[in-house]
Formats: C-alpha cells, structure tokens, sequence
C-alpha cells in the first residue's frame, strides 16, 4: 500500500479527506481531469498545478499505442515524461477497448481485440495491464475488470462480477510495484444490489489501497445510478478511498460526495468546452448561441479564474469551435470550474457547513426550485436536508 | 532625434545606430508597453489579437519588452464580434486583457486575410478572409480602428501582386493615397497613423508612393504589396527605393517579409518593424527553429541532414529520431517550453495530434525568433550586419547546395 487516506471531517455519510500519495498530498473529494495521451487537452502542465489540479488520469490503451509503455519505462515513467509532478492515475485499459473498438471480446484470459495498427487479433490479460500500467507508473493503477454496459441485463453481468473477482486476484499477483503504486479494485455487478454486494465483499477482503465503484455512468437511469453508489460505499471500508469512475457532471459529483465517495473522473469539462460549453453554477452556458455575441459578461461572473476575470462572453462567442484559442480558454474554465466545486465540497465538509453548501448549489442550478426527484431521494439517503431549496409538490408540477 | 507628429501624442521613435549601410537600430517607445523596444523588431501574429496558440497566462513567460508588440487584424473580428460590442468594451487592451501591450493593425494577416487585387475598385480594397471575399471601404476601416484603439494602426492600402499590368499597379498607388487621405480625415485621436506604401514591382511607382505619403504628417509608414510574387533577387532594389524617399526619424514597417533572410533583407533597407508568419508555418509543420543566436557558425549544428525536414535552421520533431530524445529542443534555451520539455513529449504530442504541441513549439519558436531579432540588434549596433546577413544566408547556402538548386525561396517550400 502506497497511500495514506485520513478523513478530515465528515457530515453523515460525506467525508473530507487527506489523501497522501507517493507524488502529492491530496484532499477529498477530488474531479481528476482525464488526459488521454499524456496530456490535458490544450493546457499546459504548469496551467494544470495553477488552477489546482490534484491527480490527472491517464488512458492506459492510448498509451500503450503511442509512445508506448516501454517507451515511457525507458524515459523514466509519464510523470517524468509528460513532466506532470502532482499525482497520476492510470485505467487498466479494459474500458477502452470495449468502448472503443467494435471487436473487442471478453474470455477467462482477458480482453480480445483487433489491434488497431496492424489488424491482428490481441489479447489484453490482467496480467499485462498491470504490467503495463507498472510501467507507465501512476500513483493509482486500475485492476482489469469485465466491463458491461450497464443497460444489459441477465446472467452476463454475473458473469462479469465474478470473473472481476477472479481477475483481481491475478492483477494482485502480477503488481510489480506495491510499495510505489496503489491498485484500486473495481467494484461490478450492474443495478442488481445482489451482485454489488457479492463483489464489494470479495474485493474488501483482499484488502486493497482503495476501490472504485464501476459500470456507472453508462446510460443508466438516474435513480439507479445514485442507488447503486449509495449501496457500494455503504458497505466499503471507511478508510480507504472511493472512486467512482467515469462519473461527471457537476450535479453527480455533489450526490455522490453526499452519499460517501471520494474522487471522480470524466471527459466532459474538456470534451464540452471544445464544442463551445461552459460550466457555470446555472448549469451549462453555450457561448456559440448568439445572444453571446454581444454579452459583455465574464463567463461566470462568480468565477476567480483566469478567464472569467479577463474575458467577455463576446469575446470568447467570437473564438469558440473557430479558434483553438477558444477551446484552450474554455477548457481553462471549465476545469477550474470543476476543481473549484471539489475544493468547496472539501472545505464545507470540514467546516461543518455541507448542507448549506449543497443547497446553495442546487438553489442556482434549479433557481425555481425543480430539483430532480433522484436528487432529493439521494439527499434524503444521504441525511441532507433540501427542503429550502425545493418547491412544494404542487408548485413544481405546474 | 524622436519623431514627434500631430496625430500620434503617444507613439516616440528614435534611431540610435547605423550599421554600415542603411540597417539601423532604434527605440520605439509606446505608453502602455513597460519598457521601450529595440527594432528592428518583430511583431507577433494573432488570431482575433491573441497569439494562436499561446494563452495570455502565458504570454509573460516570452522574453519581454520585446514580445510586446501584437499584430491585429480587424477583418478577424468580423466573424462574431460587432464594431459595436468591441467599443463597448472599450477597444483592442479591454478586450484581450493585455494592457501593457501594444496592439498594431492592418487587414492584412498574410494568414487568412490576403489582399484579393481583382476584387478591389475605387471604392475599397477586397480581402480574402475567414467570412469569404469582402469589400472594405476606407470609411468602414477607420469605423473598425476607432472601436480597436490600436496604439498604431496603418491605412488602408490597395495591395496588387507583383505580376499585375502597369496601369493596375498605378491605379493601386493612386487608390493607396486617395484612401491614405480619407483615413487621416477619419482618424481617431491617440493611435499613430502609419501611411501605407505600395507600388507592386515598378521602382518608379514604389518611389511615387513613397515620395507622396512622406509629404504626409503622419507617425510612420507601412510598406505593402511585398510577398506577393515578386522574387527575392528584385526585392532589394525595390525596398531600397522606398526607404531612400522616407524620412529617416519615423519607423517603418512591412508586410510579408516572414522568413529570416527575407527579415535580413528588410533590414538592410532600413525597414524597422515587422510581421511575420513564420512562427505560425513551423509551428503547424511540427518545425522547431534550432539555429545558433550568438554566432552564427557554420556548421553549429549536429543534427544529421538526411532527417526528413530537418536543416540548419530548424528540426522536424515528427522525425522518429526524436522518439527518446530527452534533450530540449534547444539546449540552454530559456523558454517555456525547453524549461519544462523535451523533444520526446513533442515528438509524442505531434504524433497524436494533441494541442499542446502547438502550443510548446509556438513559445519555444516565438522565443527564438524574438532572440534571431535580438542578434539583428546587437549585429547592427556593433557595425557588423553586413556581415552577420552574409553569414546567416552563406550557412543556408552551403547546405541547400547540397539539395536542390532551386532557390526561389518562397514561404512554402522552405516551411
Ligand atoms: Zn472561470
Ligand atoms: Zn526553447
């Protein structure tokens, strides 16, 4: 184990923690910003440790296409590489490859798939992801799982949460680097709360650094999604770190923190500022519409950041989807948009005053008071009271 | 020796040296910058008044006063931005947030903004740009310079190629002069006005021109219509016609000259100031610049010419050779992007097509060419440019010898 995790203070089943890895001290909850390549679209490493982001995520498939991770092994690993001090998390590239490539199949050995460069048949292994991944040599390594999509049903995801199980074990065997690497597990097991619980239990007895809460964020409906998190980071351990991975939205991150996990990841800031979308405490904005073009307003005028305290909406209209230049900046945004909401959910967690956080949060996004109904059931789970900020009953439905 | 004119309160130049020959070396002073620049002096190219790819967070990472002299375009803000909305936000340093720089437009970016001599009448002068064809008239202009509020603006000039008919490019001359009137007429207060010069290949219409706007009042001059087909043998006489007929105190700048010997060659005519897309070309072709800045020596640099792309000058960073290169692009280079990187990171952001390369190579060659401009400097004020251009074009010389004998040295084939 190559991680210390103390919470610092909690507010039923919320937490905020310390989390010391071997390249940074980090504090829960956390959004880490995915950087496929070796690198965070558009922003430099120096943009990244400014606008105070913790841990990135590293896409193991991509990686081992280009440069490859013998390459990376050879120059030092990708913190060295990429020249990224803070802290790294790499996928086991499993994901990626059922996600990405139409002929991927899953048997006992591993993930099967058409190499992409030369069209010959490739079997990824758990063995050799973690080898991989020791390689490329992030902070946090992913065990291989068997991925499903979550709109399935029936004895396939059974049959993916044990062979999850059983992979486990052989990802435990072949880590290389324990003392310098954390191998998260995966939990799996669809929205069937039976097969959560089988899985959770097997990883928890193998004791490992931290887990991470799979299958989500895949189309599932909104009330399953926050169920099956509540349920998982019920039963795993108090003092050690939750992932849930692939997740999100700003809305998510602050349910899900709620109800008890510790670090997301997702695409979407980035993905969506390059189609001209900027995250604000409304929701979204969309700077192409023209009633931007001559909106003399920053961003979000509640915004610290680099962008927001120099750049009209006007100005930025007239760069999106036209200019990298657009992208770059709106991605500067949207990122810190993202760590700013993990710095206060941390910081209202120690201080006491998470509710109150929480309903300001939800009082800007939904200002008549509209909040989804999988919201409050989550809130109610979760012991927040949302009440100031939801209208009563009849009013909503008008 | 400052310039001092009625239109420009603000702008101040003054020569300082001369090298043997017409290269010299000045002052120009501006307000907002916070420090004067030395010319000759290079102003950086942007997209809609930021650098392409480098943010304005890390603008003062590139060395300065030097870097602080932006080249804008207004025809750029014609895709999504009113006249309007930019004075309502009150202009060009509002806009871009960058108040201690100092902002010079012209239409023409040499980028996505090309003069269109067909389209051109009496009325205005056509450009080719991101919007399509556009006529602009010399009244719409200064409608688009009044809400930028540039620290030096030119005036709108009807630039033709060089193989146009003589009556063409009198015409072009004649509508150039006409329009230099109307924008003084139009001008607003506190931006230097500089009157722009054309008269494509024809010595006696590039000296009719430059006698004609020299009897202007105005702060300085922009010569045009050059990079437009005329061959780098003609252009000599052609620029030194030019500057024989303006005044020696006020500065000059020109359009169109990008590469180095092309900038070694405005200089040796006393040109001041300059644009260039040179940086913009080798930073999307992959290209980092590499030439020596102290010296420059011969055979100072050891990467192996068989390397696809790669010269004297400058490396191709897609070349596999760099793979596990973890060396900086130039070693001892001060910039962002050596500081932080290596030539492997690049090679792998460039083979993966991720932004960041374009944004590494465009501070490391924007730092180096500021320090390619700086060596100009330094040549001039020891009275050795002569000797410092013949150096620099032998070195390329030597080596294009050996691959090719075409050396009609037009931007394409050398980026
Ligand atoms: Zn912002
Ligand atoms: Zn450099």
């Amino acid at each position: 184990m190559a991680l210390r995790f103390e919470v610092l203070g909690r507010f039923n089943r919320a937490r905020a923690a310390q989390l010391t890895l071997p390249h940074f001290v980090c504090q829960t909850p956390l959004f880490m910003p995915v950087g496929t390549q070796g690198t965070i679209k558009g922003l430099t490493t120096s943009q990244l440790e400014e606008i105070g982001c913790q841990i990135i995520l590293g896409n193991t498939y991509h990686l081992a296409l280009r440069p490859t991770s013998e390459l990376i092994d050879e120059l030092g690993g990708l913190h060295k590489f990429m020249n990224w001090p803070r802290a790294m998390l790499t996928d086991s590239g499993g994901f990626q490859m059922v996600s990405l490539l139409h002929l991927a199949d899953i048997t006992e050995k591993g993930v099967t798939f058409q190499s992409p460069v030369d069209g010959k048949p490739m079997l990824l292994t758990p063995e050799e992801s973690i080898q991989i991944q020791n390689r490329i040599g992030a902070d946090i390594i992913m065990a291989l799982d068997d991925v499903v999509r979550t709109t399935i049903t029936g004895p396939r995801i059974e049959e993916a949460m044990y062979r999850t199980l059983r992979w486990i074990d052989r990802c435990i065997a072949a880590h290389k680097r324990p003392h310098e690497q954390n191998l998260f597990g995966i939990v799996q097991g669809g929205l069937d709360p039976k097969l959560r619980d089988i899985c959770v239990r097997g990883l928890v007895d193998r004791n490992l650094p931290g887990y991470a809460i799979g299958g989500l964020a895949g189309g599932e409906d909104k009330d399953s999604f926050w169920r099956v998190v509540a349920q998982c980071t019920a039963a795993l351990p108090e003092d050690k770190p939750r992932y849930v991975m692939g997740v999100g939205y700003p809305l998510d991150i602050v349910v899900c923190s709620a109800l008890g996990a510790d670090m997301y990841d997702c695409v979407y800031p980035t993905r969506t500022a390059r189609f001209g979308t900027a995250l604000v405490p409304e929701g979204v904005l969309k700077l192409k519409h023209r009633a931007m073009a001559d909106d003399t307003r920053p961003i979000d005028p509640t915004c610290a950041c680099m962008v927001c305290k120099n750049y009209t909406r006007a100005y930025i209209h007239s760069l999106v989807t036209k200019d990298a230049m657009g992208s770059q900046l709106l991605s500067y945004h949207n990122l810190y948009y993202m760590l700013q909401l993990s710095r206060n959910l941390h910081s209202s967690i120690v201080q006491g005053r998470f509710p109150q956080f929480v309903c300001d949060f939800l009082q800007k996004m939904f200002p008549k008071g509209d909040v989804p109904e999988w919201v409050c059931n989550a809130m109610e789970v979760a012991g927040i009271d949302i009440s100031s900020c939801c209208a009563p009953v009849s009013s909503a439905q008008d | 020796m400052s310039g001092s004119n009625s239109t420009s309160t603000s702008m101040k130049f003054a020569v300082r040296a001369w090298s043997n020959g017409r290269a010299r070396a000045g002052i120009l002073h501006l307000p907002c910058c916070p420090a004067p620049i030395e010319t000759p002096s290079l102003l950086l190219s942007t997209r809609k008044g930021l650098p392409p790819f480098i943010s304005p967070d890390l603008l003062p990472s590139l060395p300065s006063p030097d870097s602080h002299l932006l080249q804008v375009s207004p025809l750029h803000f014609l895709e999504g931005l009113s006249i309007k909305t930019i004075s309502k936000i009150g202009g060009l340093h509002q806009l871009l947030a960058l108040h201690d720089y100092g902002f010079v437009a012209f239409p023409r970016d040499s980028i996505q903004c090309l003069p269109e001599a067909k389209g051109s009448n009496k009325t205005g002068a056509s450009f080719e740009t991101p919007c399509g064809r556009l006529l602009i008239k010399p009244v719409e202009y200064m409608e688009m310079i009044s809400s930028m509020r540039p620290e030096l603006w030119a005036t709108l000039a009807d630039e033709v190629p060089a193989w146009v008919t003589e009556k063409r490019n009198k015409a072009s001359v004649d509508r150039t002069i006409k329009w230099l009137d109307e924008c003084i007429a139009l001008s607003p207060a506190g931006g230097a006005v500089f009157g722009s010069i054309v008269g494509g290949s024809s010595s006696e219409e590039r000296q009719r021109c430059a006698q004609e706007v020299a009897r202007r009042n105005i702060a300085g001059y922009w010569i045009g219509g050059f990079g437009l087909g005329e061959s780098m043998d003609e252009r000599p006489a052609l620029l030194n016609v030019v500057t024989e007929f303006l005044p020696e105190e006020k500065p000059r700048l020109i359009s169109g000259l990008g590469l180095p010997e092309e900038i070694l060659q405005g200089v040796a005519a006393g040109v001041d100031l300059f644009d260039s897309t040179y940086i913009y070309h080798l930073t999307l072709g992959g290209f980092a610049l590499t030439f020596p800045l102290d010296r420059m020596e011969k055979n100072a640099s050891n990467i192996a010419s068989s390397d696809a792309g790669s010269d004297l000058r400058k490396i191709s960073l897609r070349a596999t050779i760099f793979r596990k290169d973890t060396t900086p692009i130039v070693e001892g280079c001060k910039c962002y992007t050596c500081q932080n990187h290596t030539r492997a990171y690049i090679n792998h952001l460039l083979n993966v097509h991720e932004m960041l390369a374009q944004i590494l190579l465009e501070i490391h060659n924007t730092h180096h060419f500021l320090g390619f401009f700086r060596s100009i400097r330094e040549a001039i004020k020891e009275g050795r440019f002569e000797e410092f251009k013949k150096d620099f074009v032998q070195s390329r010389c030597d080596q294009l010898a050996v691959a090719a004998s075409d050396l009609s040295l037009s931007e394409m084939s050398l980026v």
